[in-house]
């Protein structure tokens, strides 16, 4: 449905997207996942012929992005990472101006949204400016579908979002799925990933994976270890110290820690740490989430650019 | 047509909402129309005068009574020496000193001619003139006086002399507010036209509404027309709502017809709005959209010929004037509303707008991007 092919893009100085190639099917459900500044919205602009890539090329349903943008215009479905309907209009105004100037009616696809729409219909004449976050998402997901879209693409769509609106836009995600369409989704949040049917890991404008998020955690293969005592911060330093330690990131109240070669065991790393003064320990083995399979996955690459900094470094080092 | 119809609707409804330009399109053309024609007048309703009189004799004391016999001058009693005279104008209590050296009225008789002096403050170019010209006819008057008492020759005018009567067509009264009045009006409607379409443009930038209209298949036209049509409209509006002012404050004539006054001024907006709508699609906040069209603004107006009259210009300012809208316009509002002149009088300045307009609009669409 959606296929791109060696797309980069450089903004001056800085390579946003890095020869990306990328397919994905009819009817998915597709996540980019990624820090801030990864490339996630450049990619998206480029799809939505917002963006002119500089080489490679994309298209959606067989038109391409840059000859055949008028076709793509009419059928897809952008909400961009910024609100970006009219705040001095009213809820109804701005779901009538979207329909009308997509030359169709709100009547006439009310089916598609009517979910969505429900939700805030009761607000039908207040400003869109005057809607509470969860409430403006719920308005742009609306306007963005009222011409029923082939293909919906949403920027970040959950940012700022309360977690209980955000646990009710993925339903609705999950939802229009089954209306058959193909649905492109951007989050820094790692655990939304696993909502999705495949996801994208990226970084700094290239993909350090594809696949499913089961599959992903799946080629992971590594033994993750959860600790906690009183003092996280100690905990974590102390842990960085620890002569096999390859990993060590704080996931909410614990701490995840991977080895070398997982050679390490719970009894092992608790002695390590009761050693080291920490009061309250716990140690524990988990399956291993999406959060972890990324952070090494990033943690690999940036060891790879850092070992292919230094060697290009290595003249100019000689030198002072 | 019909998508560029929803767009209309959807640009008034934005207008109509918005607190601070509703009240603006009405109160603007008021406040202007008051203050700045009455301010801005060249007219001089009063000369300050110091006299120096050092001859103190019957003929100086005719001269003086002469001045004092004008209603707006305001001779003011005299000082002794020249350097109170000049330190009076330094201060600038005074307009202009006259100087009536010792010696005056001897020189006069034994040599049939005599000096004075007149000291003008020149601060004021335009004022300056004016004093010295107003100076120049009392002496003249001064001047006759003397020939025929001292010649002994009867007050009649010699047979050689040309008399001048003078009739000021188009504003026989030399009216300054008329001559103002259609300057202003034509700096009214150019604001509110291109400043409001610019910024609004713009604003659908800075808040990032433009990226979702931009996936849409509005076109570029019709988006650039969208912000068009409404402020064409409320200028035109502008536009008839101070000439009404105008007509029932200082009883501006409408000589010309009112239809192609109009039918001007809708060819003009065009090129006033596309140029506006340009400098907002090459900018991406109202502050560098209000910062650019004020510098051509300004340039536009102070060269167009408020003040000054564009054929006295240098021969390159009036070569830059060929791309100045409001420098035809102005000229247009002139002469339809004062001189009542027909569509065959400005065939030239109207082919020149439509040039314009057509060239600022095509490069508003042409530089507007739904793609970056």
């Amino acid at each position: 449905m959606i296929s791109i092919r060696n797309i980069s893009k450089t903004y001056g100085e800085t390579e946003a997207l890095h020869d990306i190639t990328l397919e994905i099917n009819r009817n998915e459900l597709f996540g980019l996942i990624g820090p801030d500044g990864a490339g996630k919205t450049s990619l998206m602009r480029i799809l939505m012929t917002l963006l002119l890539p500089d080489s490679g090329s994309a298209s959606l349903d067989g038109c391409d992005v840059v000859k055949e943008f008028r076709k793509i215009r009419k059928m897809v479905g952008y909400m961009p990472g910024r609100f970006s309907l009219y705040q001095d209009l009213t809820v109804e105004e701005n779901l009538h101006f979207f329909a009308t100037v997509f030359g169709t009616t709100v009547e006439e696809n009310y089916e598609l949204v009517k979910d969505i729409y429900s939700h805030i219909e009761p607000f039908g004449t207040r400003r869109a400016g005057k809607l509470s976050g969860g409430m403006k998402q719920k308005l742009a997901l609306s306007c963005a579908l009222i011409h029923k879209p082939k293909i919906l693409v949403l920027d970040e769509p959950t940012t700022g979002v309360d977690a209980v609106s955000r646990k009710e836009f993925w339903e609705m995600l999950k939802n229009l799925q089954k209306k058959e369409i193909t649905i492109l989704v951007s989050t820094p949040y790692m655990d939304e990933a696993n909502l999705c049917d495949r996801v994208a890991l990226m970084q700094k404008g290239t993909l350090l994976d594809v696949d499913s998020p089961g599959r992903i955690i799946q080629k992971f293969g590594k033994r993750v270890l959860a600790a906690r005592s009183e003092n996280m911060f100690r905990l974590i330093n102390d842990l960085r110290t620890f002569p096999k330690a390859a990993s060590v990131y704080a996931f909410g109240q614990f701490a995840h820690f991977t080895s070398p070669d997982d050679d390490v065991e719970v009894n092992e790393l608790e002695n390590f740490l009761l050693k080291n003064g920490h009061q309250a320990v716990e140690v524990e083995e988990i399956e291993p989430g999406i959060e972890d399979v990324f952070m090494g996955l990033m943690q690999n690459s940036l060891q790879q650019s850092v070992a292919a900094g230094n060697t290009n470094n290595k003249p100019s080092k000689k030198q002072t | 047509m019909k998508t560029l119809l929803y767009i209309l609707q959807k640009e008034f409804r934005q207008i109509l909402r918005n607190r601070t330009i509703l009240p603006m399109i009405v109160v603007v053309p008021l406040i202007q129309l008051l203050v700045l024609v009455y301010a801005a007048t060249f007219e001089l309703k009063k000369i300050e005068m110091t006299v120096v009189d050092r001859d103190l004799s019957p003929a100086s004391r005719g001269m003086v009574t002469l001045f004092n016999g004008i209603p707006f001058f305001r001779v003011d009693g005299n000082v002794a020496h020249e350097k109170a005279g000049e330190e009076l104008l330094l201060k600038g209590q005074t307009d202009v000193v006259l100087v009536i050296p010792a010696g005056f009225e001897k020189s006069l008789m034994r040599e049939d001619q005599a000096q004075v002096q007149l000291l003008i403050d020149a601060i004021d170019g335009n004022t300056a003139q004016l004093i010295y010209t107003y100076c120049n006819s009392i002496l003249f008057n001064y001047n006759k006086q003397i020939i025929a008492n001292w010649k002994g020759l009867p007050d009649f005018n010699p047979p050689t002399e040309v008399v001048v009567t003078e009739n000021y067509w188009f504003n026989p009264e030399l009216d300054y507010k008329w001559f103002m009045a259609p300057g202003i009006l034509s700096i009214l409607v150019t604001i509110i036209g291109m400043f409001l379409s610019g910024m609004n443009l713009v604003r659908e930038k800075e808040y990032g509404t433009i990226e979702q209209l931009n996936v849409t298949p509005v076109k570029k036209y019709q988006f650039i027309l969208g912000k068009l049509i409404p402020f064409w409209l409320i200028a035109l509006f502008d536009l008839a709502l101070g000439l009404g002012i105008a007509r029932i404050l200082f009883d501006l004539p409408l000589t010309g017809s009112l239809p192609l006054l109009f039918g001007f001024a809708g060819v003009y907006l065009i090129s006033a709005l596309g140029l506006g709508l340009f400098i907002s699609t090459i900018t991406d906040t109202q502050q560098q959209v209000m910062f650019v069209t004020f510098f051509f603004m300004m340039l536009f107006i102070l060269m167009g010929g408020i003040f000054t009259p564009v054929e006295s210009m240098p021969q390159w300012a009036q070569l830059i004037n060929h791309l100045n809208p409001i420098s035809y316009f102005m000229r247009i509002m002139r002469m339809i509303i004062l001189k009542g002149s027909g569509f065959s009088d400005l065939l030239e300045e109207f082919i020149s707008l439509v040039i314009l307009g057509v060239l600022f609009l095509s490069l508003a669409i042409w530089r507007y991007r739904k793609t970056a």
